[in-house]
């Protein structure tokens, strides 16, 4: 017998609530996003709905990188997900408290066992190109992403998937291997018309509340407002241009120029320049800075110079340089935010810098007289460029000589990221979901996206444990436990969360801010004057 | 003395500002090499975006770095990266402008037509490329700029090597049979210096503009170490917090280009007072 969530159950469960349609609630009573009430979460500032909003006008949103694909399924960098984000839903989506919200979907169920997800469909969802989301989209887009149409998984989390059936028009069913407490977050995978595999890489086709219009490398995305968008009332604006600015000084010429209205990831220091001429608004950016250490490559190969970099950092001074001391120190593959699963590992290596504890380990590893290596920084981030001047400053005094390298982003997802993974170390930020595995299933030994090459039996055992656990409790023990194997094996020198600040044009107003790093431009509009 | 003294008197005003200026700058960055007042990489978090005072008499930048010391080094690096660009483009231009001049032919029609050809391409485009194949960082950017600015001097060479080479004391030297090489450059090198200086100079301040433009794109000389062009990139971001920053980088880069423009003016003028 398939029994029905409770709201208690999966707030038992799963430390992100699951509202929205769960509950039998009907979602229409998000709809009108702008008029919902927001809870702030942290410092968040999420704009209060004016009392006029404005429909029309056209925006452009300065984004920090170009973009790696056009298909929602191949898509892996942050930077592309924050823009596909309002071309693309899923059968669900993450609203911005964090909470899953139904979206192509209605209502949905889960099975007792944990094994069997029902998917009720939304009626008059519709594609761009004007056609009704049937059930056989959705048994499409599913068994295209998690592998069943030909093999390999596109997104490796809804691999578990074994079956996906159309039970009637509006209903899917859909089976996993294994039951999984996080699977339920991987239903915000986008929903493509059948079929439409091949031309989703040029011509885009969801279900989100704006529809490509044009891309064009190193330049940029332009969408437009769909009309026949579920939500009724959403989007406001008629036309949103998001513009590739490389390079933190770049933008802020076109920000005081006005070129630009909207632009994330400013620094501290550009922010001030910039606090007369646009609204600046801040936040948790709940993504990972760390100087990554590949654990392959000499010398971080030995975990005591791993360790050594570690106690030589002085994070504290990196906060307050970099992001005026905005940050929170993290030191794990872990954010705050969740709760549940975060565990405070600061005092392993200190916050400040213990250049005697450095020296001693690098000693032990048998390099008394210092090391060097290159750490390489995708030069588009000003924020992780100037991070990389601090931390090569402070490493001197524990005779580490650290060279920097800027690479321009595609160099840096080829070099780092994707293929080489023959550097030393590199200074970059990790983007997050709403699940505690998504940062940390990439660190067991061999996992694809394992960049740094960490390897740990040990750990690999307990993030097992972790994802096969079918309570919070446990799951939360084991993923404190890989936390702390991580950590005391010094996988990569974790920095901090680092804030993320905002300038927005002055006569813009409804922005969001996400516990996920996306841009949604849908409740964006301009204010009557 | 006395001979200092005279040797001053022949000189103009052009020349003599021109010598300070450059030497003046030359001095400070030589001095970064062995002294700066603080750490050029030295940071305080206390004293961030001080303003010129006594303590920093340009002011700190975001890390409250000492923007004096960093000019200091600034300069160290440029001057070093520029003379090496043009002892390179210098070099390689003496080599190939004595060949194709003295000897004209073939060899001279293949090669200045290649110059041409290097010279149709912006120069710093030309440089981009140049490292966009190697990579980033100083070894490079001097290799690309030396081998951009080459065409300029093989052209200044080999003219001159064409208006000396029928000369009456090189055929004479040719007749009592020297050797070519000899001709080359113990007969004719010599003659062509009062042009070639001039060309140097230039050479050197188009240099520093193209080091400081390369490396204000942050393909030239990389963080931590300081050179004018990216200090200037820096500085971008804090115009209006910290105009001093902007300031102090950019009119170094102006101070040195005049003090050459000036050296190189004078120089040319005591040449043709000398005719």
């Amino acid at each position: 017998m398939k029994k029905k969530f409770s709201i208690t159950l999966m707030a038992l469960l799963l430390v992100a609530a699951l509202g929205g349609c769960a509950g039998g609630k009907s979602p229409e009573d998000k709809s009108s996003a702008p008029d919902s009430t927001v809870e702030s979460q942290g410092s968040t500032q999420n704009q209060t709905p004016a009392v006029d909003p404005k429909y029309g006008g056209k925006v452009v949103v300065g984004v920090q990188q170009d973009i790696d694909s056009l298909d929602p399924h191949k898509a892996t960098a942050a930077g592309t997900k924050e823009i596909l984000f309002n071309i693309f839903e899923g059968l669900l989506k993450v609203n911005e408290n964090g909470s899953l919200i139904c979206a192509v979907a209605s209502d949905y169920s889960v099975s007792e066992d944990g094994l069997t997800y029902t998917f009720t469909l939304r009626d008059n969802v519709k594609f761009h190109n004007g056609k009704n989301v049937t059930a056989e989209d959705v048994k499409y887009s599913l068994e295209r992403a998690s592998g069943l149409l030909d093999g390999t998984p596109l997104i490796s989390s809804l691999a578990t998937i074994q079956s996906v059936t159309i039970v009637d028009e509006h209903t899917v069913q859909v089976t996993t291997g294994s039951a999984n407490l996080e699977l339920i977050y991987s239903f915000t995978t986008a929903i493509i018309p059948a079929g439409s595999g091949e031309e989703e890489g040029s011509n885009p086709i969801g279900t989100g509340p704006f529809s490509f219009v044009s891309y064009k490398p190193q330049e940029g995305l332009v969408v437009k407002k769909n009309p026949d968008y579920w939500q009724e009332g959403l989007p406001y604006l008629d036309e949103v241009n998001f513009k590739i600015v490389s390079g933190a000084d770049t933008a802020l010429l076109e920000l005081k120029g006005h070129s630009i209205d909207l632009y994330s990831y400013l620094t501290d220091s550009q922010a001030a320049e910039l606090a007369n001429e646009y609204q600046i608004l801040s936040a948790p950016s709940d993504a990972l800075q760390a100087m990554f250490l590949n654990n392959k490559v000499a010398p971080f190969d030995n975990v005591k110079v791993r360790q050594a970099v570690c106690y030589a950092m002085d994070r504290d001074l990196i906060n307050e340089f970099v992001v005026g001391g905005n940050g929170a120190i993290i030191s794990a593959a872990m954010l705050p935010t969740l709760k549940d699963y975060y565990v405070d590992l600061n005092d392993v290596y200190g916050t400040g810098a213990n250049i005697e504890k450095a020296k001693q380990l690098l000693a032990e590893a048998g390099y008394p007289n210092g090391i060097s290596f290159t750490v390489i920084v995708p030069s588009n981030y000003e924020a992780h460029v100037q991070t990389a001047d601090v931390v090569a400053e402070q490493l001197k005094a524990a005779n580490i000589d650290c060279q920097i390298e800027l690479v321009d982003w595609n160099t840096w997802l080829e070099d780092v990221y994707r293929q080489g993974r023959a550097y030393q170390a590199s200074i970059c930020a990790i983007t997050c979901d709403m699940t505690p595995s998504y940062l940390m299933v990439r660190f067991q030994t061999g996992h694809k996206k394992n960049f740094i090459n960490f390897s740990s039996a040990e750990y690999d055992a307990a993030y097992k444990k972790a994802e096969a656990s079918m309570n919070l409790a446990d799951k939360a023990k084991y993923y404190k436990e890989a936390q702390e194997i991580f950590v005391k094996e010094a996988g990569t020198a974790f920095i901090q969360d680092p804030p993320i600040t905002i300038a927005l044009s002055k006569n813009l107003a409804g922005y969001k801010f996400y516990p996920i790093y996306v841009q949604d431009m849908s409740t964006v509009y301009f204010i009557n004057k | 003395m006395k001979k200092i003294g005279a040797w001053f008197r022949d000189q103009n005003a052009y020349f003599l500002v021109g010598l300070a200026m450059t030497g003046l700058a030359v001095m400070l960055g030589i001095l970064s090499f062995f002294w700066t007042p603080y750490g050029t990489t030295a940071m305080s978090a206390a004293e961030r975006f001080h303003g010129p005072s006594l303590r920093h008499i340009f002011g700190t930048d975001n890390f409250g770095r000492d923007i004096f010391s960093r000019v200091m080094q600034g300069i160290g690096t440029t001057v070093i990266v520029s003379s090496l660009i043009v002892l390179i483009s210098a070099g390689a231009g003496i080599l190939i402008g004595a060949i194709t001049g003295y000897f004209g032919g073939l060899l001279d029609e293949v090669i200045m037509r290649v110059t041409d050809a290097i010279n149709s391409f912006p120069s710093i485009l030309l440089a981009l490329v140049v490292i966009s194949i190697l990579g980033r960082g100083k070894q490079n950017v001097i290799f690309s700029l030396g081998i951009v600015f080459t065409p300029s001097y093989v052209r200044i060479v080999r003219s001159e090597f064409i208006r000396l080479r029928d000369a009456d004391y090189i055929m004479r030297a040719r007749l009592m049979g020297v050797k070519k090489l000899r001709i080359l450059f113990v007969h004719i090198l010599p003659n062509i210096f009062s042009v070639f200086w001039v060309s140097v100079t230039i050479g050197f301040n188009n240099a520093i503009l193209a080091e400081s433009g390369m490396s204000y794109l942050g393909i030239g000389v990389q963080h931590p170490e300081a050179s004018l062009g990216n200090m200037l990139s820096d500085a971008q971001g804090y115009l209006g917090r910290a105009p001093w920053y902007a300031l102090s980088s950019g009119l170094t880069i102006v101070w040195i280009v005049l003090g050459f423009a000036l050296l190189s003016e004078g120089i040319r003028r005591k040449q043709e007072g000398r005719k």
